[in-house]
């Protein structure tokens, strides 16, 4: 009954949005208080109706109903219950269900947060959110319906997938919709300016704060599916490459580059048009994201369960979408005023430098990516586009971006003095010459361009440092008033600083986890030994364990120090899950410092061996501890005076209370 | 400089960025691109010893044998022609006799197959795509 009640709840969602769209677009073209008003309820009513319809099918995952398929594929009477909450977006249907009910929440947060925005262009921003609700809605009754039932209810159900019975799963596809979709708003706002013919400053303003949270979201979602990854496939591996990874760092490169691009627009109200240009651009790519994980026209390592007439529902709404709003940005972009003038050394200058490199790179990722599947339709050739394409491609790219962090937030708007930003950063250079000379000279032997990495990893993260602390203004006024001032200065300045110190770390980390990693591949017995950088792996055991819906082979290992002190223990795991008899690898990892030794288990070999495969991985953690800090970046500047919202209204009321 | 000539610089400097990094790409899609074969195609198309390739099929069953430590033999097989393959690592956890797998490696000058990587993906019913396309043509599997 309740999964009947959520089905019909979803039916309404979509005729509901259809009529969002059809009120939106109408109330813009008559401006009328009463359609206004009607738009935002009916858009707040759509999400009600899809957060009921992803209620009930929750409710049918809680309570194990197995007459629902969704529910028989992916669930099982004894996983635990966060891994019952999970399944539901674990699978095709639910993921999909998620996907809407995240889109119109934000469409919702815009009824009902933008309450500043002029009524035409809100209305004309709702209406687009619910042409893409109504288009991703059809899909989901059309094609992949979660609440069908079987006729016969099953006693057990499949269990779900055990790769994602995992903790990781529970909070990766969340925030990587809420990054994905999330640009969907900056995307309706760029079509309404274009369909109303008209942007100022103002836009970026609006734009701005949604488009940070979703970037927010999706820098904490790539992250989190790395080290999930990372940690869960026992591969020891944190990037792949994969088109699917690929898929989801894209939009993150434009989106930066939209970051940065609408702070230009809102100081300067320059690069108008390029900004529209770019978060039509960052969705399109969220768009083609979903496409090539849901279509599985390309090989992922990462499996999902895809289908090919699915993909093509999605490839429709994908080309509508992308070639509408291309289209109207080709018709309108021209009647947009031209924006201010600005030099070419100048902060305005420095944000077109990291857009131009941001978009070229997601250019390169995007032909990475698309390559195979182009070569093969039109010669037939199966070729692979790797790991080393990329390196090659997008490793030089990113090495200009990194010279260039420090410089663009001290270089002043519309004019600024490069040999002056330069002085400023003489310690951040002095550092990062110490760091490769270092290198150089305690990893004999390691390659060159290993130095100039760190280096310039180095330099990212000093020079956020010298930005940070010269607007603080250390060394000019005594430590105490340095202190006050850093307290005293915008949120936003500290956003920047965090986000540009989490790319240098991260970078460091790639670097130096690439460099002097280590992997070795053997066969042990119990009692075996094998050294690890600087300390010692011993073999203890090999024991039977069972857990609540699985069976394992617990290998035992512990590792002493130089000294022989014994510094951890790590258990590493091949488990047979009992619904799907599917093997897993369950890595040991021990974390010391920001480095980890790693180790995951192979076979059996005929004389009672084991394959063991172990990881020295050097200040791996720095790799996701950046983005943790690009995340923390993004939440300091979301929390900034300026952008909080309604902050204008209550300084407004204020100064009218002071007033009387 | 007029608004004309700044514009004309920004773009001449994007235009220059984006040529060097479409260079750097023609390049590496030259050096760095994995071609696909099938033991069919490997005796139809033969490759140089040492050319980086995918080798995808099933592995034939009761092929696999593990040699010395941490090493691993086995055919390749589309049920028409067979590859020998040797590996040195750990096999994915679905790898099994009579699945499909995909293998990334080289040939050897004796015809056999080195591989550095052997992939299956983490879902039981799953057959990598171009192996399904290949086996399908070839009308040996049926599948979706």
């Amino acid at each position: 009954m309740i999964v009947e009640f959520g089905h019909f709840a979803l039916v309404l969602a979509l005729a509901l949005s259809a009529a969002q769209v059809i009120l939106g677009f109408a109330a813009a073209r008559v401006a009328d208080v009463r359609m206004f008003q009607a738009t935002g309820n009916v858009t707040l009513t759509v999400f009600t109706c899809v957060a009921l319809a992803f209620a009930s099918l929750m409710h049918a995952h809680f309570s194990s109903d197995f007459s629902v398929i969704n529910v028989f594929e992916n669930s099982h009477t004894k996983i635990p219950l966060i891994f019952k909450v999970s399944g539901v977006w674990g699978n095709h249907e639910g993921s999909m269900l998620l996907w809407a009910l995240i889109l119109t929440l934000f469409s919702a947060l815009v009824a009902v947060f933008g309450a500043n925005l002029p009524d035409r262009l809100k209305s004309n921003v709702l209406a687009v959110q619910g042409l893409i609700a109504s288009a991703f809605l059809l899909f989901i009754l059309a094609t992949s319906n979660p609440f069908a039932r079987l006729p016969n209810a099953p006693i057990e159900g499949r269990d779900l997938n055990p790769v994602l019975q995992d903790f990781g799963l529970a909070i990766h596809p969340p925030l990587l919709y809420l990054g994905y979709v999330g640009f969907s708003v900056a995307f309706s706002f760029a079509v309404a300016a274009l369909i109303d013919g008209r942007i100022d400053a103002a836009w970026a303003r609006w734009v701005r704060p949604w488009t940070l949270a979703a970037w927010m979201f999706l820098t904490a979602g790539i992250a989190m599916g790395s080290y999930w990854a990372y940690y869960e496939l026992g591969w020891g591996g944190w990037w792949f490459w994969d088109p699917v990874e690929n898929a989801s760092f894209m939009p993150w490169l434009t989106g930066t580059a939209l970051l940065h691009s609408a702070v230009v627009m809102e100081k300067r109200g320059a690069l108008k048009i390029w900004t529209l240009l770019l978060a039509i651009i960052t969705f399109s790519f969220s768009l083609l994201g979903t496409f090539l994980v849901r279509s599985g026209v390309l090989t992922s390592v990462h499996s999902f369960a895809s289908d090919p007439s699915r993909g093509l529902f999605i490839l429709v709404i994908l080309c509508i979408f992308v070639g509408g709003a291309l289209t109207l940005f080709a018709l309108r972009a021209s009647q947009i005023e031209q924006g201010g003038l600005f030099q070419p050394i100048s902060r305005e200058g420095a944000l077109v430098f990291n857009n131009l490199f941001l978009t070229i790179s997601a250019a390169t990722v995007l032909t990475g990516t698309l390559y195979p599947l182009i070569l093969e339709a039109l010669t037939g050739q199966k070729i692979s586009v790797g790991a080393p394409f990329f390196n090659l491609t997008f490793g030089p790219l990113m090495v200009p971006l990194l010279m260039a962090i420090p410089f663009g937030p001290l270089l002043a708007w519309k004019r600024g003095d490069l040999f002056a930003a330069g002085q400023r950063l003489m310690w951040a250079f002095a550092l990062a010459l110490v760091a490769v000379l270092v290198m150089l000279y305690v990893a004999t032997g390691a390659p060159i361009l290993a130095a100039f990495g760190v280096g310039l990893a180095i330099w990212a993260i000093a020079g956020s440092f010298a930005d940070l602390l010269g607007k603080a203004g250390l060394g000019k006024n005594s430590v105490g008033v340095a202190i006050t001032r850093l307290s005293g200065l915008p949120r936003s300045v500290f956003g920047t600083f965090l986000g540009h110190l989490g790319m240098g770390v991260t970078a460091l980390g790639i670097v130096i986890v690439s460099v002097f990693g280590t992997e070795t591949v053997l066969t042990m017995k119990p009692g075996d030994k094998v050294e690890v950088a600087s300390y010692t792996l011993t073999f203890d055991d090999l024991t039977p364990f069972t857990g609540p819906n699985y069976s394992e082979l617990q290998g035992a290992f512990h590792l002493t120090g130089k000294d022989g002190e014994a510094v951890s223990t790590l258990i590493s795991s091949k488990r047979q899950y009992i619904a799907r008899g599917m093997p897993t690898t369950e890595a040991g990892i021990d974390t010391h410092w920001l480095s980890q030794v790693y180790v995951s288990l192979g076979d059996n070999t005929d004389d009672g061996a084991t394959v063991v495969r172990i990881w020295w991985k050097p200040l791996v953690t720095l790799i996701w501890f950046g983005a943790v800090l690009m995340v923390f970046g993004a939440v300091a500047s979301l929390s900034d005076r300026r952008l909080r919202v309604g902050a204008p209204k209550a300084a407004r009321r204020a100064a009218a209370m002071a007033a009387q | 400089m007029t608004r004309k000539q700044k514009r004309l610089a920004v773009i001449g400097g994007g235009l220059s960025i984006l040529a060097a990094a479409a260079a750097l790409v023609l390049f590496a899609l030259r050096q760095e691109i994995v071609f696909f074969r099938t033991p069919s195609d490997l005796t139809d198309l033969p490759v140089a010893a040492g050319q980086r390739l995918r080798l995808g099929g099933l592995v034939e069953k009761g092929s696999v044998e593990r040699g010395q430590g941490t090493s691993v033999f086995f055919v390749v097989t589309d049920t028409i022609k067979t590859v020998k393959v040797s590996y040195t690592g750990i096999l994915p956890d679905l790898f099994r006799e009579e699945q499909g797998v995909v293998a990334e490696g080289a040939m050897a000058a004796d015809g056999s197959f080195v591989a550095d990587t052997v992939l299956a993906k983490h879902d039981e019913n799953y057959m990598p795509k171009e192996v399904a396309d290949s086996l399908k043509e070839k009308g040996v599997w049926q599948g979706k």
